[in-house]
């Protein structure tokens, strides 16, 4: 294989997990323009999507489709109920108190899954069978066509509705400012708290694709939910765009690190490549200077 | 510092020395003796946290610094002890500057992220330079600590050293936030730009104050691996850093005294959650939790509530609380 064949083979299978990071960070996004939290139990709720899936395919052999919905619904509750109790109960709205919060959830959760599904990994069969198809000479996995292919329909369809409907214009402006919002009769909290079940939706979506490539157990959700986070200061925190952008280079930069220096040392290069940037742009790739007034 | 920290201190000291000779369980003096050093790790990321308003997600990796160097010195090329122990503080406090200087000028939480990061490539590093630091097996045979030829060769008689270290940092901190530069930090964390405004070099107290915390850890770091005599990366993961953070707000921000009791309280509490196996790990984050939504200024003041009356609370101020940051 030439070297340019194998960078373009690195490329690709960086671009299949940069995938599933740029969801995880578009989940982190979307909390955080709301609330101005970073939810760290973003990272259980891939775990979840992989958990659930795994039981309702696998175990109750329910067929693909409903499970696949099945899913998604079970995760958004989860993170409807996150923010319905827990957030929305909290005697201090500090930003460091919810965060805090949101990691002692994602330890319950993780607890919890621990004593349900057990400690062994567990995967799913891929989405369409596992002959890899040819793409310029470069092996590709059907299930990566299948990454691709529900990442741009839900990044295409989230963007749709955040422009185009009533209800995501609502959230826009909320994140754009919640007082001036609240000030226009926006009902911030339930904003709010589709913010939360978006995030549980988005998380149940990327686990969901991954197993099948990655294989899951309890507790995967804390090294994905940074992975996530990362891929969403990457891109300039908050922005929908940067957390596209910073999860499909995150993966992309992962997967050179694996390839041309060492597998072991995979996250430390994304972790390192992550730190230069934003000591040389600290507001990540896609983020705005921001003016304040004193 | 106060009359009335000076007394309590006194108490506090008195009961900490006093209770190696009632209680005789070796294993329950171990938990203590790591109670200690995390005492000094969470004092350290209280004054981070409480007095600079900045949070570090990355003390495992500062801690696991200060057991690396030490023991890498000390046993792999014959250093002696106290000078290695002082050498790994120098140098994990300039790697806190070397990180703090480009992160603490930018407004917002651009800490955590860096902390984070390096937390991680730090514990990557400590399994995959497996010639230098053991690997993912460890690290073993780490000199014990001595003072003069006397080794400290049980958890009885580590106990008062550790304790020692434990008191001094509590008293040194202490010291430290009702100075000057305790001022300062307290107007900092209540409002960065009011505090610029009055003429404090923002920027620079909170990397000091940073690489203060990194270095505290450090020298808890050192002391646990020539306790433990073994290290090994897990010890120094992303969740010890996690941990330490869930002390200082359990104790509660701003509180040194509070921190004190957080760092106790959750050394012990897995201790106790080993009983429910398997559940342990739900209910430690459930009582987290509890603790965050109903408690939000922390366990520290409601216990410390129960023994003072509310009046005379308001009008003494056991400490100065700084207000939290914008």
């Amino acid at each position: 294989m030439t070297f340019g064949l194998q960078l373009f083979q690195f490329i690709l299978s960086g671009l299949t997990t940069g995938s599933t990071y740029a969801l995880i960070a578009i989940g982190f996004s979307l909390i955080h323009n709301a609330t101005g939290i970073v939810n760290f139990a973003q990272g259980e709720f891939v775990m979840l999507g992989g958990m659930f899936m795994i039981t309702f395919h696998s175990l109750l052999k329910l067929p693909m489709l409903p499970s696949f919905f099945l899913t998604v619904l079970s995760v958004a509750a989860i993170g409807l109920l996150l923010e319905f109790g827990p957030i929305r109960r909290a005697k201090s709205k500090e930003i460091l108190i919810l965060v805090m919060i949101t990691i002692g959830a994602s330890i319950s959760i993780k607890g919890l899954s621990m004593i349900l599904f057990g400690k062994n990994p567990m995967t799913l069969p891929p989405f369409s069978g596992e002959t890899p198809l040819i793409l310029f000479g470069a092996a590709i996995m059907p299930q990566s066509i299948w990454i691709f292919g529900i990442t741009v329909s839900i990044v295409l369809a989230l963007n749709y509705f955040l422009k185009k409907t009533t209800t995501g214009k609502a959230m826009r402006a909320v994140a754009a400012s919640r007082r001036s919002a609240m000030l226009t009769g926006i009902p911030v909290d339930r904003m709010i708290l589709l913010s939360f079940t978006f995030s549980g939706a988005l998380g149940a979506v990327a686990g969901m694709i991954i197993t099948p490539i990655t294989t899951t157990s309890y507790d995967v959700g804390a090294i994905l939910g940074l992975k996530g986070f990362s891929a969403a200061i990457l891109g300039g925190y908050g922005s929908m765009p940067g957390a596209v952008i910073g999860g499909l280079l995150l993966g992309v930069f992962e997967s050179l690190g694996a390839g041309l220096i060492s597998s072991e040392y995979k996250d430390a290069v994304a972790f390192l490549i992550l730190l230069t940037i934003l000591f040389l742009k600290p507001s990540g790739i896609m983020g705005k200077g921001r003016l304040r007034r004193v | 510092m106060g009359k009335k920290n000076k007394i309590y201190l006194l108490a506090y000291a008195l009961i900490i020395f006093l209770v190696p000779a009632i209680w005789k369980n070796n294993y329950h003096l171990m938990v203590l003796n790591i109670a200690a050093l995390n005492i000094v790790v969470v004092i350290g990321l209280n004054l981070l946290m409480g007095f600079a308003g900045q949070i570090s997600l990355g003390h495992a990796a500062f801690f696991g610094l200060g057991a690396y160097l030490s023991a890498i010195f000390t046993a792999t090329f014959g250093f002696p002890l106290w000078p290695t122990i002082i050498l790994a503080m120098v140098i994990t406090g300039m790697v806190a500057y070397a990180i703090g200087i480009p992160t603490l000028k930018l407004e917002g939480h651009y800490l955590v992220m860096a902390t984070l990061g390096f937390n991680i490539i730090i514990y990557i590093l400590m399994i995959q330079l497996d010639g230098v630091t053991g690997g993912p097996s460890g690290f073993p045979g780490i000199p014990r600590l001595q003072v003069g030829g006397f080794v400290f060769d049980s958890d009885r008689k580590i106990y008062y050293l550790l304790w020692t270290i434990s008191v001094g940092t509590l008293l040194l901190s202490l010291n430290l936030i009702h100075s000057r530069v305790g001022r300062a930090m307290a107007a900092l964390s209540h409002n960065e730009i009011a505090a610029r405004c009055a003429g404090i070099d923002t920027e620079n107290y909170k990397v000091k104050v940073f690489v203060i915390s990194a270095v505290l850890a450090s020298l808890a770091g050192s002391c646990y691996a020539h306790y433990i005599t073994f290290i090994s990366p897990g010890t120094f993961s992303f969740f010890y850093s996690i941990q330490v953070v869930t002390m200082v707000l359990i104790g509660g921000i701003g509180s040194l005294w509070g921190s004190v009791f957080g760092a106790i309280l959750l050394t012990i509490l897995p201790e106790i959650l080993h009983a429910v196996k398997e559940y342990n790990v739900l209910i430690y984050g459930i009582i987290l939790m509890v603790v965050l939504i109903f408690f939000p200024q922390g366990l520290f003041p409601v216990v410390a509530g129960i023994f003072r009356k509310r009046k005379d609370e308001a009008r003494s101020g056991m400490e100065l609380v700084p207000g939290k940051g914008p």
